[in-house]
Protein backbone atom coordinates (compact mmCIF):
# COMPACT_ATOMS: atom_id res chain seq x y z
CA UNK A 1 0.00 0.00 0.00
CA UNK A 2 1.53 3.09 -1.15
CA UNK A 3 2.46 5.27 -4.06
CA UNK A 4 3.61 2.37 -5.70
CA UNK A 5 -0.19 1.27 -6.47
CA UNK A 6 -0.85 4.59 -7.32
CA UNK A 7 2.14 5.31 -9.32
CA UNK A 8 2.93 2.12 -10.46
CA UNK A 9 6.43 0.64 -10.35
CA UNK A 10 8.59 3.93 -11.23
CA UNK A 11 11.26 2.92 -8.85
CA UNK A 12 12.40 6.86 -9.47
CA UNK A 13 11.18 10.22 -10.58
CA UNK A 14 12.17 13.56 -11.09
CA UNK A 15 10.89 16.92 -10.55
CA UNK A 16 12.13 20.39 -9.83
CA UNK A 17 13.52 21.46 -6.61
CA UNK A 18 10.93 23.96 -6.53
CA UNK A 19 7.73 21.40 -6.62
CA UNK A 20 9.29 19.60 -4.22
CA UNK A 21 9.77 22.34 -1.54
CA UNK A 22 6.38 23.98 -2.75
CA UNK A 23 4.81 20.10 -2.03
CA UNK A 24 5.74 20.38 1.38
CA UNK A 25 5.16 23.96 2.38
CA UNK A 26 1.59 23.28 1.26
CA UNK A 27 0.91 19.99 2.24
CA UNK A 28 1.63 20.78 6.54
CA UNK A 29 1.06 24.21 6.57
CA UNK A 30 0.80 24.95 10.46
CA UNK A 31 -1.45 27.57 11.48
CA UNK A 32 -1.31 29.72 13.96
CA UNK A 33 -3.40 29.35 17.57
CA UNK A 34 -5.15 32.19 17.98
CA UNK A 35 -8.61 33.46 17.00
CA UNK A 36 -9.52 37.28 17.83
CA UNK A 37 -13.09 37.22 17.79
CA UNK A 38 -16.44 35.47 16.41
CA UNK A 39 -14.11 34.40 12.83
CA UNK A 40 -12.56 32.28 15.32
CA UNK A 41 -15.63 30.05 15.97
CA UNK A 42 -16.10 29.18 11.88
CA UNK A 43 -11.92 28.58 12.08
CA UNK A 44 -12.78 25.97 14.70
CA UNK A 45 -15.57 24.82 12.84
CA UNK A 46 -13.06 24.12 9.61
CA UNK A 47 -10.53 21.98 11.69
CA UNK A 48 -13.66 20.22 13.24
CA UNK A 49 -14.56 17.26 11.92
CA UNK A 50 -17.00 18.56 9.60
CA UNK A 51 -15.07 20.53 7.73
CA UNK A 52 -11.88 18.42 8.83
CA UNK A 53 -9.02 20.64 7.80
CA UNK A 54 -6.73 17.90 8.46
CA UNK A 55 -7.58 16.73 5.20
CA UNK A 56 -5.01 19.36 4.12
CA UNK A 57 -2.53 18.91 6.71
CA UNK A 58 -3.41 21.74 8.68
CA UNK A 59 -5.12 20.41 11.33
CA UNK A 60 -2.17 21.46 14.02
CA UNK A 61 -2.61 24.58 15.47
CA UNK A 62 0.49 25.57 16.84
CA UNK A 63 0.26 27.44 20.24
CA UNK A 64 3.71 29.22 19.69
CA UNK A 65 4.40 31.22 16.42
CA UNK A 66 8.01 29.61 16.39
CA UNK A 67 6.66 26.41 14.75
CA UNK A 68 3.68 28.38 12.96
CA UNK A 69 3.62 29.09 9.03
CA UNK A 70 0.12 30.80 8.86
CA UNK A 71 -1.66 33.46 10.59
CA UNK A 72 -4.90 33.37 10.31
CA UNK A 73 -6.50 36.83 11.74
CA UNK A 74 -9.65 35.35 12.39
CA UNK A 75 -12.33 38.83 14.19
CA UNK A 76 -11.19 42.10 14.58
CA UNK A 77 -7.96 43.99 15.44
CA UNK A 78 -8.24 46.51 18.25
CA UNK A 79 -5.34 49.35 18.44
CA UNK A 80 -4.66 47.85 21.16
CA UNK A 81 -4.28 44.35 20.70
CA UNK A 82 -2.59 45.62 16.78
CA UNK A 83 1.11 45.52 18.45
CA UNK A 84 0.68 41.91 20.01
CA UNK A 85 -0.34 41.09 16.26
CA UNK A 86 2.70 42.30 14.95
CA UNK A 87 4.95 40.67 17.17
CA UNK A 88 3.91 37.53 16.97
CA UNK A 89 4.13 37.71 13.07
CA UNK A 90 7.69 39.25 13.70
CA UNK A 91 8.42 35.85 15.96
CA UNK A 92 7.00 33.41 13.17
CA UNK A 93 9.83 31.74 11.26
CA UNK A 94 10.44 32.71 7.44
CA UNK A 95 8.29 31.74 5.66
CA UNK A 96 5.00 33.11 6.37
CA UNK A 97 1.49 34.18 5.56
CA UNK A 98 -1.22 35.30 6.07
CA UNK A 99 -4.85 35.37 5.83
CA UNK A 100 -6.90 37.72 6.56
CA UNK A 101 -10.10 35.87 7.62
CA UNK A 102 -13.44 38.09 7.38
CA UNK A 103 -14.41 41.72 6.67
CA UNK A 104 -12.93 43.14 10.20
CA UNK A 105 -9.69 41.97 9.58
CA UNK A 106 -9.47 42.63 5.62
CA UNK A 107 -11.33 46.21 6.03
CA UNK A 108 -12.56 47.14 9.25
CA UNK A 109 -16.05 45.89 8.42
CA UNK A 110 -18.61 47.47 10.62
CA UNK A 111 -16.31 48.89 13.18
CA UNK A 112 -15.41 51.82 11.36
CA UNK A 113 -14.26 53.59 14.40
CA UNK A 114 -11.52 55.03 16.55
CA UNK A 115 -10.92 51.36 18.34
CA UNK A 116 -10.26 49.26 15.42
CA UNK A 117 -7.17 48.77 12.63
CA UNK A 118 -8.67 49.37 9.84
CA UNK A 119 -7.58 46.14 8.23
CA UNK A 120 -4.95 43.78 9.21
CA UNK A 121 -2.87 45.10 6.81
CA UNK A 122 -1.87 48.58 7.81
CA UNK A 123 0.20 46.07 10.22
CA UNK A 124 1.31 42.58 9.02
CA UNK A 125 1.45 41.54 4.89
CA UNK A 126 -1.67 40.00 3.74
CA UNK A 127 -1.55 37.49 1.44
CA UNK A 128 -5.21 36.54 0.90
CA UNK A 129 -8.63 38.22 2.17
CA UNK A 130 -11.33 36.25 2.48
CA UNK A 131 -14.26 38.15 2.80
CA UNK A 132 -17.87 37.27 4.85
CA UNK A 133 -18.86 38.30 8.39
CA UNK A 134 -17.94 36.09 9.32
CA UNK A 135 -17.06 33.67 6.08
CA UNK A 136 -17.92 30.33 6.32
CA UNK A 137 -15.81 27.47 6.77
CA UNK A 138 -16.52 26.58 2.92
CA UNK A 139 -15.24 30.13 2.12
CA UNK A 140 -11.74 29.93 4.70
CA UNK A 141 -11.38 26.66 3.32
CA UNK A 142 -11.58 28.31 -0.46
CA UNK A 143 -9.43 30.77 0.74
CA UNK A 144 -6.31 28.17 1.98
CA UNK A 145 -7.10 26.54 -1.11
CA UNK A 146 -5.92 29.72 -3.09
CA UNK A 147 -3.28 30.33 -0.70
CA UNK A 148 -1.87 26.81 -1.67
CA UNK A 149 -1.94 27.21 -4.88
CA UNK A 150 -0.34 30.34 -4.57
CA UNK A 151 2.33 28.84 -2.45
CA UNK A 152 2.91 26.13 -4.93
CA UNK A 153 3.90 28.72 -7.63
CA UNK A 154 6.82 30.56 -5.67
CA UNK A 155 9.99 30.83 -7.14
CA UNK A 156 13.24 29.67 -4.57
CA UNK A 157 15.27 32.13 -6.70
CA UNK A 158 13.90 36.03 -6.35
CA UNK A 159 10.67 35.45 -4.37
CA UNK A 160 9.40 39.00 -6.08
CA UNK A 161 6.54 40.60 -4.78
CA UNK A 162 3.83 38.93 -3.39
CA UNK A 163 0.34 40.08 -4.15
CA UNK A 164 -2.84 39.52 -2.15
CA UNK A 165 -6.06 37.48 -3.18
CA UNK A 166 -9.12 38.56 -2.67
CA UNK A 167 -11.41 35.95 -1.92
CA UNK A 168 -15.13 37.21 -2.83
CA UNK A 169 -18.25 35.48 -1.20
CA UNK A 170 -20.72 35.62 -3.91
CA UNK A 171 -18.78 33.25 -6.09
CA UNK A 172 -18.48 30.70 -3.20
CA UNK A 173 -22.04 30.79 -2.73
CA UNK A 174 -22.99 29.53 -6.09
CA UNK A 175 -20.36 26.60 -5.78
CA UNK A 176 -21.95 26.00 -2.13
CA UNK A 177 -25.57 25.44 -3.52
CA UNK A 178 -26.80 22.31 -4.38
CA UNK A 179 -27.96 22.29 -8.13
CA UNK A 180 -31.80 21.94 -8.51
CA UNK A 181 -32.18 20.47 -11.59
CA UNK A 182 -29.86 17.58 -10.75
CA UNK B 1 -37.17 50.92 51.96
CA UNK B 2 -38.56 53.12 49.13
CA UNK B 3 -38.08 56.14 47.84
CA UNK B 4 -40.31 58.19 49.88
CA UNK B 5 -38.10 57.16 53.33
CA UNK B 6 -34.42 57.45 51.07
CA UNK B 7 -35.43 60.91 49.69
CA UNK B 8 -36.95 62.21 53.28
CA UNK B 9 -33.59 60.58 55.09
CA UNK B 10 -31.40 62.22 52.65
CA UNK B 11 -33.09 65.53 52.92
CA UNK B 12 -32.73 65.34 56.87
CA UNK B 13 -29.11 64.69 56.47
CA UNK B 14 -28.16 66.90 54.06
CA UNK B 15 -30.78 69.77 54.53
CA UNK B 16 -28.66 72.18 51.85
CA UNK B 17 -26.29 69.87 49.63
CA UNK B 18 -29.25 68.65 47.26
CA UNK B 19 -29.82 69.94 43.83
CA UNK B 20 -32.79 67.86 43.05
CA UNK B 21 -34.26 64.67 43.40
CA UNK B 22 -36.54 63.20 41.28
CA UNK B 23 -38.15 59.89 40.18
CA UNK B 24 -37.84 57.79 37.18
CA UNK B 25 -39.41 54.56 36.43
CA UNK B 26 -39.60 53.48 40.13
CA UNK B 27 -35.84 55.01 40.88
CA UNK B 28 -35.11 57.71 42.82
CA UNK B 29 -32.42 59.77 41.53
CA UNK B 30 -30.72 62.57 42.97
CA UNK B 31 -28.66 65.43 41.49
CA UNK B 32 -25.78 67.04 43.71
CA UNK B 33 -22.99 69.33 43.29
CA UNK B 34 -19.55 67.24 43.23
CA UNK B 35 -18.27 68.61 47.06
CA UNK B 36 -20.76 66.93 48.50
CA UNK B 37 -20.49 63.41 46.22
CA UNK B 38 -18.08 61.62 48.92
CA UNK B 39 -20.23 62.75 51.96
CA UNK B 40 -23.34 61.63 50.50
CA UNK B 41 -21.88 58.47 49.30
CA UNK B 42 -20.63 57.50 53.00
CA UNK B 43 -23.99 58.27 54.29
CA UNK B 44 -25.89 55.86 51.96
CA UNK B 45 -23.04 53.16 52.23
CA UNK B 46 -23.01 53.71 56.44
CA UNK B 47 -26.29 54.09 57.88
CA UNK B 48 -27.41 51.26 59.33
CA UNK B 49 -30.94 51.39 58.25
CA UNK B 50 -29.56 52.15 54.28
CA UNK B 51 -26.71 50.27 53.77
CA UNK B 52 -25.95 50.75 50.18
CA UNK B 53 -22.80 48.62 50.39
CA UNK B 54 -22.37 47.85 46.79
CA UNK B 55 -21.53 50.24 43.80
CA UNK B 56 -23.08 48.83 40.80
CA UNK B 57 -22.32 51.00 37.49
CA UNK B 58 -20.37 54.22 37.64
CA UNK B 59 -19.74 55.88 34.12
CA UNK B 60 -20.05 59.36 32.30
CA UNK B 61 -22.21 61.10 30.28
CA UNK B 62 -21.46 63.88 27.56
CA UNK B 63 -24.53 66.26 27.56
CA UNK B 64 -22.30 68.17 24.67
CA UNK B 65 -24.33 71.65 24.57
CA UNK B 66 -25.95 71.84 28.13
CA UNK B 67 -24.05 72.99 30.95
CA UNK B 68 -22.64 71.46 33.03
CA UNK B 69 -21.26 68.82 30.17
CA UNK B 70 -20.42 65.58 31.68
CA UNK B 71 -22.10 63.87 34.16
CA UNK B 72 -21.07 61.29 36.67
CA UNK B 73 -23.78 58.81 36.75
CA UNK B 74 -23.75 56.06 40.46
CA UNK B 75 -26.03 53.52 40.86
CA UNK B 76 -26.01 51.97 44.59
CA UNK B 77 -27.36 48.86 45.70
CA UNK B 78 -28.64 48.09 49.08
CA UNK B 79 -28.54 44.38 49.24
CA UNK B 80 -30.61 43.97 52.95
CA UNK B 81 -33.17 46.74 51.16
CA UNK B 82 -32.98 45.56 47.74
CA UNK B 83 -33.15 49.02 46.48
CA UNK B 84 -31.46 50.91 44.11
CA UNK B 85 -30.32 54.59 43.91
CA UNK B 86 -29.08 56.73 41.32
CA UNK B 87 -26.57 59.45 42.09
CA UNK B 88 -25.40 62.06 39.20
CA UNK B 89 -22.83 64.47 39.58
CA UNK B 90 -22.83 67.72 37.22
CA UNK B 91 -19.05 68.22 36.06
CA UNK B 92 -18.12 71.50 33.98
CA UNK B 93 -16.23 71.01 31.06
CA UNK B 94 -13.76 73.96 31.64
CA UNK B 95 -12.75 71.93 35.08
CA UNK B 96 -13.54 68.46 34.71
CA UNK B 97 -12.56 66.99 37.77
CA UNK B 98 -14.54 65.16 40.70
CA UNK B 99 -13.40 63.43 43.82
CA UNK B 100 -13.02 59.57 43.62
CA UNK B 101 -15.11 56.98 45.24
CA UNK B 102 -12.26 54.36 45.51
CA UNK B 103 -12.08 55.24 49.47
CA UNK B 104 -15.33 53.66 49.80
CA UNK B 105 -15.84 51.37 46.70
CA UNK B 106 -12.38 49.68 45.54
CA UNK B 107 -14.44 48.52 42.79
CA UNK B 108 -14.42 52.29 41.72
CA UNK B 109 -10.86 52.10 40.76
CA UNK B 110 -11.52 50.60 37.04
CA UNK B 111 -14.58 52.31 36.18
CA UNK B 112 -13.02 55.59 37.18
CA UNK B 113 -10.45 54.80 34.98
CA UNK B 114 -12.76 53.68 32.05
CA UNK B 115 -14.36 57.17 32.65
CA UNK B 116 -11.19 58.84 32.25
CA UNK B 117 -10.54 56.95 29.46
CA UNK B 118 -13.20 57.65 27.37
CA UNK B 119 -14.55 61.32 28.50
CA UNK B 120 -11.76 62.87 30.24
CA UNK B 121 -13.10 63.27 33.68
CA UNK B 122 -10.69 63.70 36.23
CA UNK B 123 -11.10 62.17 39.46
CA UNK B 124 -9.27 63.29 42.32
CA UNK B 125 -7.14 61.70 44.56
CA UNK B 126 -7.35 57.74 42.39
CA UNK B 127 -4.80 55.90 43.23
CA UNK B 128 -3.93 55.26 39.40
CA UNK B 129 -5.73 57.14 36.87
CA UNK B 130 -4.39 55.82 33.76
CA UNK B 131 -6.13 54.66 30.54
CA UNK B 132 -7.65 51.29 30.82
CA UNK B 133 -9.04 50.82 27.22
CA UNK B 134 -7.44 52.46 25.17
CA UNK B 135 -3.46 52.53 24.25
CA UNK B 136 -1.10 54.97 26.16
CA UNK B 137 -0.17 57.00 23.77
CA UNK B 138 -4.05 57.54 22.42
CA UNK B 139 -4.50 61.07 22.14
CA UNK B 140 -7.82 62.84 22.88
CA UNK B 141 -11.07 60.96 24.67
CA UNK B 142 -12.98 59.10 22.52
CA UNK B 143 -16.40 58.88 23.58
CA UNK B 144 -16.79 62.68 23.79
CA UNK B 145 -19.37 63.64 21.47
CA UNK B 146 -17.49 66.18 19.78
CA UNK B 147 -15.03 63.51 18.30
CA UNK B 148 -15.85 62.11 15.03
CA UNK B 149 -17.90 59.19 14.63
CA UNK B 150 -16.15 57.29 11.79
CA UNK B 151 -12.39 56.85 12.18
CA UNK B 152 -12.09 56.73 8.32
CA UNK B 153 -13.81 57.24 4.76
CA UNK B 154 -16.10 54.18 3.48
CA UNK B 155 -14.32 52.90 -0.43
CA UNK B 156 -16.64 51.91 -2.57
CA UNK B 157 -15.42 50.91 -5.94
CA UNK B 158 -16.02 54.72 -7.54
CA UNK B 159 -13.68 55.98 -4.90
CA UNK B 160 -11.37 53.60 -3.49
CA UNK B 161 -8.51 54.42 -6.19
CA UNK B 162 -8.10 57.96 -3.94
CA UNK B 163 -8.46 56.34 -0.67
CA UNK B 164 -6.00 53.36 -1.12
CA UNK B 165 -4.05 55.63 -2.48
CA UNK B 166 -3.24 58.18 0.93
CA UNK B 167 -3.35 54.42 2.99
CA UNK B 168 -0.79 52.92 4.43
CA UNK B 169 -0.03 49.43 3.44
CA UNK B 170 2.70 47.36 4.81
CA UNK B 171 4.44 45.51 2.36
CA UNK B 172 7.33 42.73 2.87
Amino acid sequence: MGIEQKAGDLGMFTTTLETAVNWGRTRAMWPLLFGLACCAIEMMGAQASNYDLSRFGMELNRPSPRQADLMIVAGRVSRKMAPVVRRLYDQMSDPKWVIAMGDCASCGGVYNNYAIVQGVDEIIPVDVYVAGCPPRPEALIDGIMMLHEKVSQEKLIEPGKREPIHVKSNNLIQVALPNKKA
Amino acid sequence: MDNVILSQRLREAFPQALTSMSEFRGELQVVLPREHLVAVAQFLRDTPELRYVYLENLCGVDYLGREPRFEVVYHLLSLSNRHRVCLKVGVPEADPTVPTLTVLWPTANWQEREAYDMFGIIFRNHPSLERILMPEDWEGHPQRKDVPLGYEEVAFTFNQDAIYAQKHFVRE
